[in-house]
């Protein structure tokens, strides 16, 4: 279709016990494109995965280079696991760059099969730095070894029918549909901070491109903006031991061993099979960790529209095969087939929505009021084919809608949309808004930080409100979980380098259900651990699901249930037999730190990695309004008898609400602490040179970071 | 649909469908490339085998297995994958692997075992039924 405009021949590389040790730079500004290796030091200090990729970023920026700069870039590596067939969740990329929210590094994961497929075609790492001209796609050809840059004006923008049309165009016949994966976003990228890039995988079974989301910080606004329409990848002859791993007989074992686990226990826990991760909306709504009408409340009765159960008996195709990558029996990609869209450009037609996944329920549904499954669905759809990250929209929206209730904007300044919580047309009107640029879409796309000057600046809102309802950390909006009771969750979100998504830490149920970490001390032991060995996934190329979504019969009776010690020896075990290295337990942990403490001294290099960037908005910490605090009357008068030895009885509503926020308050800044004392860190939440020098990251680059803010 | 099927009452444990299904397929006389397994409890001798139930067809991560026009539930070895995921989702535990294959492997009732046992306990049924 397009003009070939850049043909570049390379011979791939071989993969050597998990490493092709080449990593493809491509620069959009003057159709540059390099191979680089992939060092020892490299793989010493920083394993993979999200590793190199920070590493990359970390030289091709400025502390002035901002997600628009020509030289921020967009790197991603699927990590020395990503790729082997025989074990669950192996196909994940991780990817950064700047972010157009938080104007430091972002990172996030996705399955869909580009990332093994890249590495199969002979790099561990890609890296696309500058900015196009005119519209182009990438394809790479991993079996040729050919690059080819191609003008795509004339392309769909859209997701579903760009992936689909670019699926056909370089497979040859159908049964090479699955050797093809596309990367793109959509419309709404364009005109938004909260474009996110679609990893596609063709299912054979249903005949359709299905997609998984790189979704979070903004990726699919820096893909638009460097005018990259679509990356596209091809390799024919996925085979069991591409990765040329030392050991195969023990990857097998593992492998089958969890597949049998899944077999055997899947439908008696969690039911990943039958309906992935939105099988916990009911269980959250019980803790009252289900956010609901902008997390003012963590549960609502209607919570029972969106079950599990609604979705799986009434919309969810059940039975077959829905993973993101080869080998995962986890399965938890699951897809509501011909489901009729009744909005927007695509109004009449059938299409395979992929989700809903537990953020999207909780999110597009709970959190902005919507208990009615189709509309949510709907919202899906849309989310994922315009290209937006559904979290950030959702949590947006939310902010928005309340900011609606409570008088502080008003109709006529959504330009006449009615954002009242539970009106899911007008939340889907919004999104055709954005993505159409049209309207209220070209501001509420912007991400909650900037819609709070705006309207604080041009609507006259109250700043100080804003603040304590606007749920956002350091740029990036929440995630889906309602955490007011869990001081161990608030600072996992608040103190998550990027910005507060759940996936550094998820201590809810281990700090408030099973009181499991009481003190300061063992909760910022639980957020060093945790926050570590999750990094740890993104380093090699794996999903977290696998980790705990499943749990072997005995794992109760273990030491410690929460880290899963059977599958943790798992990851040992895959690990060694991969890389041919031999690392235990606590090796693992220190491959994770040496990044982890990397990124957050990259945040600090870019300006945003200091106390005051860990502070989450009052609303994460404790009831803001007089609703909020009468919806849990009883357990807030009884914290303030037990906790402060305060008589709720002589005090009057307001009063009680302030002296439970400056009690939660407090506890936050203790809690703060006792994590930065944990994690190595000054007061003010600098990596420490002693700290670096100690997991051997006293790099010079990063001293000179560090030393000016001791 | 075709299926091997065993009678427990004529084995005598020989061994010998074993050793036929290994040399044919993998020309081999270890035991662990066989698709049948003839497992004994005291003195009396139960055969593993593929029943050709067809579980492992949807649940495949690669979409490599089918049912073949006589009904026998067959991989594809272009498409498969490796994954070994049929191999831990067999509840009979009879999709079989080894370390140096590409491919696990399974009873495709060919009838060389039947053929080679000596007491006749082997047969193949041809049924009618169609599955899946
Ligand atoms: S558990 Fe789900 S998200 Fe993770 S790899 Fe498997 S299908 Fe993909
Ligand atoms: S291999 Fe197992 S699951 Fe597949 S058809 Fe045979 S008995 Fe059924
Ligand atoms: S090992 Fe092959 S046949 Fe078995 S589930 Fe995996 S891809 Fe399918």
């Amino acid at each position: 279709m397009g003009t070939i405009i850049k043909d570049y021949s390379y011979t791939p590389a071989k993969i050597k016990r998990g490493y092709s040790g080449k990593s493809l730079y491509i620069n959009l500004s003057d159709l540059r494109i390099e191979q680089k290796e992939i060092t020892e030091f490299m793989k010493e200090k920083f394993t993979g995965g999200k590793g190199f990729d920070l590493w990359y970023l970390w030289h091709a920026v400025t502390p002035e280079t901002r997600w628009d700069s020509p030289e921020n870039e967009i790197v991603m590596s699927v990590g020395p696991l990503g790729g082997i067939t025989q074990y669950a969740g192996t196909g994940k990329t991780l990817l950064c760059s700047i972010s157009p929210l938080t104007d430091i590094p972002i990172d996030s994961n996705v399955g869909g099969y580009f990332g093994p497929l890249l590495k199969f075609s002979g790099w561990d790492a890609f890296e696309l730095q500058g900015k196009s001209e005119k519209e182009i796609l990438i394809f790479i050809d991993g079996n040729n070894g050919r690059i080819q840059i191609e003008e795509a004006e004339e392309y769909p923008e859209d997701t579903h029918l760009l992936a689909e049309e670019l699926t056909k165009k370089y497979a040859e016949n159908e049964d090479d549909m699955v050797n093809v994966s596309v990367v793109c976003s959509g419309s709404g990228a364009k005109h938004s901070y909260l474009g996110m890039l679609n990893f596609s995988f063709y299912d054979p079974r249903r005949k359709v491109c299905r997609f998984k989301q790189a979704a979070r910080g903004g990726l699919g606004t820096i893909l638009h903006d460097k005018k990259v329409k679509a990356l596209v990848v091809k390799y024919r002859g996925v085979k069991p031991n591409l990765n040329d791993a030392a050991d195969i007989s023990t990857i097998n074992k593992v492998g089958v061993k969890y597949h049998k686990e899944v077999h055997d226990l899947d439908h008696k826990q969690n039911k990943m099979r039958q309906i992935g991760t939105a099988n916990t909306v009911m269980i959250m709504s019980q803790y009252d960790l289900l956010p609901t009408r902008n997390f003012q409340t963590g549960g609502d009765p209607e919570a029972v529209k969106i079950s599990p159960e609604v979705f799986i008996n009434e919309w969810l195709t059940q039975g077959l095969h829905d993973g993101c990558w080869y080998g995962c029996t986890m399965s938890c990609a699951k897809c509501a087939d011909h489901f009729l869209i009744t909005t927007g450009p695509y109004a009449g037609q059938r299409v395979t929505v992929d989700g809903p996944e537990y953020e999207c329920a909780a999110g597009l549904g709970a959190n902005l009021g919507v208990f009615d499954p189709q509309a949510i669905l709907e919202e899906n759809f849309y989310c994922d084919t315009y290209g937006i990250d559904l979290i950030s929209f959702a949590t947006c929206t939310a902010f928005i809608m309340e900011c609606y209730q409570r008088g502080q904007i008003t109709r006529e300044q959504m330009g006449g949309l009615d954002l009242r919580f539970g009106n899911s047309q007008a939340v889907l009107e919004l999104m055709h808004q954005i993505s159409r640029g049209e309207g209220f879409g070209r501001i509420a796309g912007l991400g909650i930080r900037k819609l709070k000057k705006i309207f604080v600046e041009e609507f006259g809102a109250d700043p100080k409100l804003l603040q304590d309802i606007g749920m956002e950390v350091k740029g990036l909006e929440y995630s889906e979980y309602a955490h007011k009771e869990s001081l161990a969750q608030q600072g996992g979100f608040a103190m998550a380098t990027k910005g507060p998504q759940h996936d550094e830490a998820w201590l809810i149920f281990m700090d408030m259900v099973n009181k499991q970490i009481p003190t300061f001390e063992d909760k910022a032991n639980a957020l060093y651990y945790f926050p570590m060995f999750r990094t740890w996934f993104g380093l090699v190329g794996l999903c977290k699901l696998p980790w705990n979504d499943l749990v072997p019969a005995d794992n109760y009776k273990t030491d410690s249930p929460a880290k899963v010690p059977e599958h943790v020896q798992n990851y040992v075990d895959l690990f060694n037999a991969v890389t041919g290295k031999h690392i235990d337990n606590e090796e693992l942990i220190l491959q994770s730190e040496r990044v982890y403490q990397f990124q957050r001294v990259f945040s600090v290099r870019m300006g945003k990695g200091e106390r005051k960037d860990d502070y989450p908005p009052y609303r994460s910490l404790g009831p803001v309004s007089r609703e909020e605090y009468l919806s849990r009357q009883e357990l807030y008068d009884k914290q303030l008898r037990e906790l402060q030895k305060l008589d709720p009885e002589t005090m009057d509503l307001d009063e009680k609400i302030a002296a439970t926020r400056r009690y939660r308050e407090d506890q936050y800044e203790q809690l703060m602490d006792a994590v930065y004392r944990r994690r190595g860190w000054t007061e003010n939440g600098i990596p420490t040179p002693e700290r670096l020098k100690a997991i051997g990251m006293d790099l010079p680059e990063l001293l000179e970071v560090i030393e000016p803010k001791l | 649909m075709k299926v091997l099927t065993h009678k427990q009452e004529l084995c005598t444990g020989c061994l010998d469908c074993e050793l036929a299904c290994s040399r044919a397929y993998f020309k081999t006389d270890d035991p662990n490339y066989s698709a049948i397994r003839i497992v004994e409890n005291n003195r009396t001798y139960r055969a593993r085998k593929c029943t050709q139930c067809g579980e492992c067809i949807n649940m495949c991560t690669a979409n490599a297995i089918y049912r073949d026009r006589n009904g026998v539930v067959r991989i594809d070895k272009k498409k498969c994958v490796g994954c070994l995921g049929c191999v831990g989702f067999c509840t009979e535990l009879v999709m079989f692997y080894a370390d140096d294959l590409e491919v696990p492997f399974k009873c495709i009732a060919c009838d060389i075992c039947s053929k080679a046992c000596p007491e006749g306990a082997l047969e193949i049924l041809v049924s009618r039924v169609k599955e899946n």
